[in-house]
């Protein structure tokens, strides 16, 4: 029953962000700076991700695959395989339900346990408008692009360790990365990219605008949003393989 | 005009209060009191839709406020003026970015207007030198008194205090007490407080509602309620002096 009650809380706050969407001059300001926060701001970390993910994937295989009858070749394709379809979308993702989840979630939560958003009702704003809509379009526009950022350092951490680490030649990884390419792998990143950035977005509004209590209420939220959206992340990745390849 | 047709709300089995009937004319200062708890300010959230009533019609100005769509809420919305409990300010905007938030949405004023009307605002509540502080760098009593300014930046007809005085020293709370005076005389402003603070109600009430027993017990002037024998409402007015005269 609780969870019935909870799906139809979240799908009604779907519907009003999803009606309130038109109301573009409500959330123009703060849709450039939710665009800044989630994706500019996250480009350090994603970058990161992206390239210890390379590294240590290139060194694992190298490792795991050491033997005369294997080409060099085949470590660069499992990697850019690997990060291109899977890592570069989940390890990302999972990155973000923290860091983008968590601000979120914090942010609204602390706004409804001190009456901000009843005080931007009363002024007379459409506060699902104002503060949920461009977190939710923040999160399914940038997201995308920090796939592109994380496969890009992905492939260079990977290129890079191999090269630096003696296992794997530059020109062998590349030979096989471009061998074992399908566009298909990039267009299915893409899309989970953006189902992720969706899932993120929108179950931290969820838990932050309906919080309750003082400061350990926007904890419990905050805590819920991370740990709901990471689970979330999970789920949606089966469900994509499942249904796209 | 409001006016509050039997209005009853429930939180799940929990009845707050049932049948509320209340007239609010142009110009009073009503005061709502009654124990923590028994639901003032949800009444004060149900006057402009913050929340809606298990049954009951609020008019405003002849409209029920919960019979009309979103849009028009809204709209409706923007007569009042609000002064949360606790402030409720937007801590990522300085004092003057507080002030002039209603204004850079729902106005067409230039940038030069809007310096006006908020410094205008902010020296009616004293706070003019404050203007380019941080909300976090504020004390409690002027973090009321920005509210405050930002409650009458549109020149609303009604104004709701929720317990304006709470948590505030007795010099501040006076202060407070004056100002809701003043917006009622200078603005002619309708005004709606809710407190359990005696001391408030006394100096700026002219007409008092007490809520008890999940309903509204008791409405009359202030005259009416210092005559009053009703039993409850003597001994809620009793303790708060008892409370105010023990050192």
């Amino acid at each position: 029953m609780y969870a019935l009650k909870e799906i139809g809380k979240y799908s009604t706050l779907l519907y009003q962000a999803l009606r309130s969407s038109t109301e573009v001059s409500t959330y123009r300001k703060n849709l450039f700076q939710e665009l800044v926060k989630v994706g500019y701001d996250s480009v350090p970390i994603i970058m990161l991700v992206g390239v210890f993910t390379g590294s240590v994937m290139t060194l694992q295989s190298a490792y795991q695959l050491e033997s005369a009858f294997i080409p060099l070749s085949t470590i660069g394709a499992i990697v850019s395989e690997s990060i291109l379809i899977e890592l570069a979308a989940v390890i990302s993702g999972l990155v973000l339900a923290g860091k983008v989840g968590a601000r979120v979630a914090t942010e609204l939560g602390n706004m409804r346990v001190s009456e901000q958003i009843d005080a931007l009702e009363s002024m007379g704003f459409n506060s699902v408008s104002f503060l949920v809509v461009p977190r939710v379009l923040a999160g399914i526009l940038m997201f995308p692009v920090l796939y592109i950022v994380a496969s890009i350092f992905g492939l260079g951490g990977g290129l890079a360790a191999g090269f630096f680490s003696g296992s794997v030649p530059p020109d062998d990884f590349l030979k096989g990365a471009r061998m074992y390419f399908y566009p298909w792998n990039v267009v299915f990143g893409f899309v989970k990219s953006f189902v992720f950035g969706f899932i993120i977005t929108t179950v931290a509004c969820y838990k932050g605008y309906f919080a309750t209590g003082g400061a350990e209420g926007v904890g419990n939220c905050t805590t819920e949003a991370t740990v709901l959206g990471c689970i979330y992340i999970l789920l949606a990745d089966f469900i994509l393989a499942v249904l796209l390849l | 005009m409001i006016e509050i047709k039997n209005l009853t709300k429930r939180f799940d089995d929990l009845l707050i209060w049932q049948d509320v009937n209340l007239k609010i004319e142009d110009g009073d200062i009503l005061a709502i009191i009654g124990r923590s708890g028994c639901g003032k300010s949800v009444l004060l959230k149900h006057i402009n839709a913050l929340m809606k009533p298990d049954s009951g019609e609020v008019f405003i100005n002849g409209k029920d406020i919960h019979a009309i769509d979103y849009v028009g809420q809204r709209k409706l919305r923007q007569k009042f003026g609000v002064l949360f409990q606790g402030s409720a300010l937007f801590d990522s905007i300085n004092t003057f970015e507080n002030v002039a938030f209603p204004l850079r949405y729902f106005s067409d004023f230039s940038e030069e207007e809007i310096h006006q009307k908020v410094m205008r605002s902010l020296e009616f509540v004293n706070l003019q030198e404050s203007a380019s502080k941080e909300t976090s760098e504020l004390s409690g009593g002027m973090r009321k008194r920005v509210g405050l300014a930002r409650a009458i930046i549109l020149e609303p007809e009604y104004l709701m205090y929720d317990e304006p005085t709470s948590g505030l020293d007795p010099e501040t709370a006076s202060e407070i007490n004056d100002l809701i005076i003043t917006m009622s005389e200078e603005l002619e402003i309708t005004s709606i407080v809710i407190t359990h603070d005696m001391h408030s109600v006394l100096k700026v009430a002219d007409k008092v509602a007490f809520i008890n027993d999940q309903k509204l017990s008791w409405h009359g002037t202030l005259e009416e309620m210092r005559k009053s024998e009703q039993k409850d409402l003597i001994n809620f007015i009793t303790a708060s002096e008892y409370q105010i005269k023990t050192p």
